[in-house]
């Protein structure tokens, strides 16, 4: 009982709810404590909004899932207060090599440019990023936060009626009800209330089976990706090695389509093939070993009345790409100032419609590349498999080649599309700052970075702009980030945010996505535009 | 004489690759092939230049 994997985080505890006669209300209810649910109740509680976060089992996730986490998880992680401890305990990597049959075909970097506070990615288990997550919540708890986590409780029934949310909980000691204002189902993939409000969960579905294999070894491999086709070890096959810390290395095997997985999953046959991939002589320890198929599918709309979809339940992706927990945690990103501005009074209820349309978006995004890696790693004919062999055999020689080798296009934040919520552009100033961007990152001369000094609520960063704005007459708190750039002053500022213009303000919504944007200040565009962010 | 253009020039290569295997999709393996030659001859003309054909024929061999 020592593996973190088995250990009870947050044991059944009986709460007043079950003894009252009637169902106590609450603002918000989340469905699930994985990874996505934990983040929603942190952002939630930390905006001062009432959460239960309710899980049907009392640990972590089951071994590793997840091992790959993108800058942009990062840096909502550093709002949500534990991007230090990620990063800390996190590997970096930058380099991932791809092989074909015996010879290296390609290779990138992910090195980014400079005046980024965040690694392009880190290797951490899943399991600790949510042991730090549920950390966190607790010390928000503990600290007066307005947070219950109810453990070993499941959600069986969940009905809508008028504004209100009622659910079923089961425990070990029986069942009661409570009601909520809204939920947040982030129960998974498999998401039992997707079926209980009878969603469809459509998309692709893919034949091959993987055996994916957490194992704990002394190897001098470098910490690096490394990508197989065709290895001499798993012929007709893939194959990924991938570095975690605490000498724990992720492994892919692709076995192909008619396996017996229950055959397959023993250690007697899992173990050569390990050997068959590592060396004869190393030695290592199964973490864990699981054997899956993959799936690219979403739900149609994520916004169900007052039940909204976030991660898994809405959305699920194959691994190659590291598009699953990281899209959840931007859902949560997304959702939460939205459901605390309405919550608060600032913001219409129809507002959560952008939740709907932004993160539908960004999930087709993110199938999009996740199925063509997936096709591409597994051809499903016979003439895919010839262009795709073309490719890989051209790509040795030939730089041309190379952008076609898809072993994964990696998480990075869509740019949401220009609705009525986002200003209209002034294409004059860095398209990488475009409305509907994520901010991107710089540096300050004095060290600081930007994301850093943004405001949990609405920033307006001012560059080269004097004019002070006054906070409005009804919310949201709004913070005023005035910044000088002049000459090679503040130079990542400049390049990312100014371009040749001489000036520039922006607007900033709390997940740091940009707003608008005008070259000079005029107090009732930005007071518009703050409306129009807010659905107003 | 033209030099072949040997640097990356896709303007999006995973759209290009998606499309060119769809075209390829539920075909037997002799309209496949049928398919890959026309396009070939398409894409030679595009291209015109003997020189630069010559150079990709036999970088492709
Ligand atoms: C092999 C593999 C590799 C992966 N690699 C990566 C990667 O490198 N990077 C990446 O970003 N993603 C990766 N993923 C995806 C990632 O693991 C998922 O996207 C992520 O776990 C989704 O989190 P979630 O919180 O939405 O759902 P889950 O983690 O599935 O959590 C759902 C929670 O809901 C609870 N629950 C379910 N039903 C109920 C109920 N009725 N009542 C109460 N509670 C309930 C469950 O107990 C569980 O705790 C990988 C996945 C796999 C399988």
């Amino acid at each position: 009982m020592n593996k973190i994997f088995e250990r009870s985080l947050y044991p059944y505890i009986r709460h007043p709810d079950q003894d009252k006669s009637e169902a106590t209300h609450h603002t918000i209810a989340i469905i699930g404590a994985g990874p996505v649910g934990l983040a929603a109740a942190i952002d939630l509680t930390l905006r001062g909004i009432p959460v239960v976060i309710i899980d049907d089992n009392d640990k972590v996730s089951f071994g590793s899932r997840a091992i790959c986490f993108a800058k942009r998880t990062l840096e909502i992680c550093d709002r949500l207060g534990i991007g230090d401890q990620l990063v800390d305990k996190g590997i970096q990597w930058n380099l991932g090599k791809v092989f074909f049959n015996q010879r290296k075909v390609y290779e990138f970097n992910l090195l980014a440019e400079e005046g980024h506070q965040r690694p392009a990615f880190i290797n951490l288990q899943q399991y600790y990023v949510e042991v730090y997550l549920f950390e966190r919540l607790t010390t928000l708890k503990n600290k007066g936060g307005p947070v219950d986590i109810r453990g070993k409780t499941r959600v069986n029934k969940i009905h809508q009626n008028g504004k209100k949310v009622h659910l079923s909980l089961q425990t070990p000691e029986g069942s009661y009800q409570i009601s909520a204002d809204w939920v947040i189902a982030c129960d998974g993939a498999n998401s039992p209330s997707r079926q209980m409000l009878g969603q469809d969960f459509i998309g692709r579905v893919f034949e091959d089976n993987f055996l994916i294999a957490d194992v704990t070894m002394e190897a001098d491999f470098p910490t690096e990706r490394w990508f197989w086709f065709d290895p001499p070890f798993n012929k007709g096959q893939s194959a990924l090695l991938h570095k975690q810390p605490e000498n724990v290395w992720r492994v892919d095997l692709q076995l192909g389509r008619d396996v017996d997985r229950e055959e397959e999953r023993k250690p007697e046959n899992v173990i050569p093939r390990l050997k068959a991939m590592l060396g004869e002589d190393i030695i290592f320890e199964l973490e864990w070993v699981s054997i899956y198929t993959f799936q690219c599918r979403r739900m149609e709309r994520f916004l169900h009345n007052r039940v909204i979809f976030a991660g898994d339940s809405a959305h699920q992706v194959s691994p190659f790409g590291a598009r699953g927990a990281n899209s959840g945690i931007q859902d949560v990103d997304n959702l939460c100032w939205k459901l605390a501005e309405i919550v608060n009074g600032n913001a219409p209820e129809f507002f959560l419609e952008s939740y709907n349309t932004e993160r539908v978006y960004a999930a087709d995004e993110n199938i999009i590349n996740s199925t063509r890696s997936t096709d591409f790693i597994t051809p499903k004919s016979d003439v895919s498999r010839l262009f795709r062999d073309a490719v890989l055999e051209l790509s040795a020689d030939h730089a041309f080649a190379r952008p076609l080798v898809n072993s994964g296009r990696l998480s990075v934040p869509s740019f949401y599309p220009a609705s009525t919520y986002f200003s209209y552009d002034v294409e004059v100033l860095p398209s990488i700052s475009r409305p509907g961007a994520a901010c991107p990152d710089a540096i300050f001369d004095n060290g600081s970075f930007l994301l850093k000094n943004l405001g949990f609520d609405f920033t307006i960063l001012a560059i080269n702009v004097e004019e002070f704005f006054k906070t409005l007459e009804t919310g949201p708190s709004i913070k005023f980030l005035s910044i000088k750039v002049t000459g090679n002053q503040n130079k990542s500022v400049k390049d990312r945010f100014l371009g040749d213009q001489s000036s520039a303000i922006y607007l900033i919504r709390p997940d740091q996505h940009i707003a608008g944007r005008w070259l000079k200040f005029d107090r009732q565009v930005i007071t518009k535009a703050i409306d129009a962010a807010l659905g107003r | 004489m033209s030099d072949l253009n040997l640097t990356p020039n896709f303007t999006n290569a995973d759209d290009f690759y998606e499309y060119l295997l769809n075209a390829h999709e539920g075909l037997s393996k002799s309209d496949s092939d049928a398919l890959n030659a026309r396009l070939i001859i398409l894409l030679a003309n595009h291209i015109g230049d003997l020189d630069a054909l010559k150079q990709a024929v036999d970088l492709a061999k």
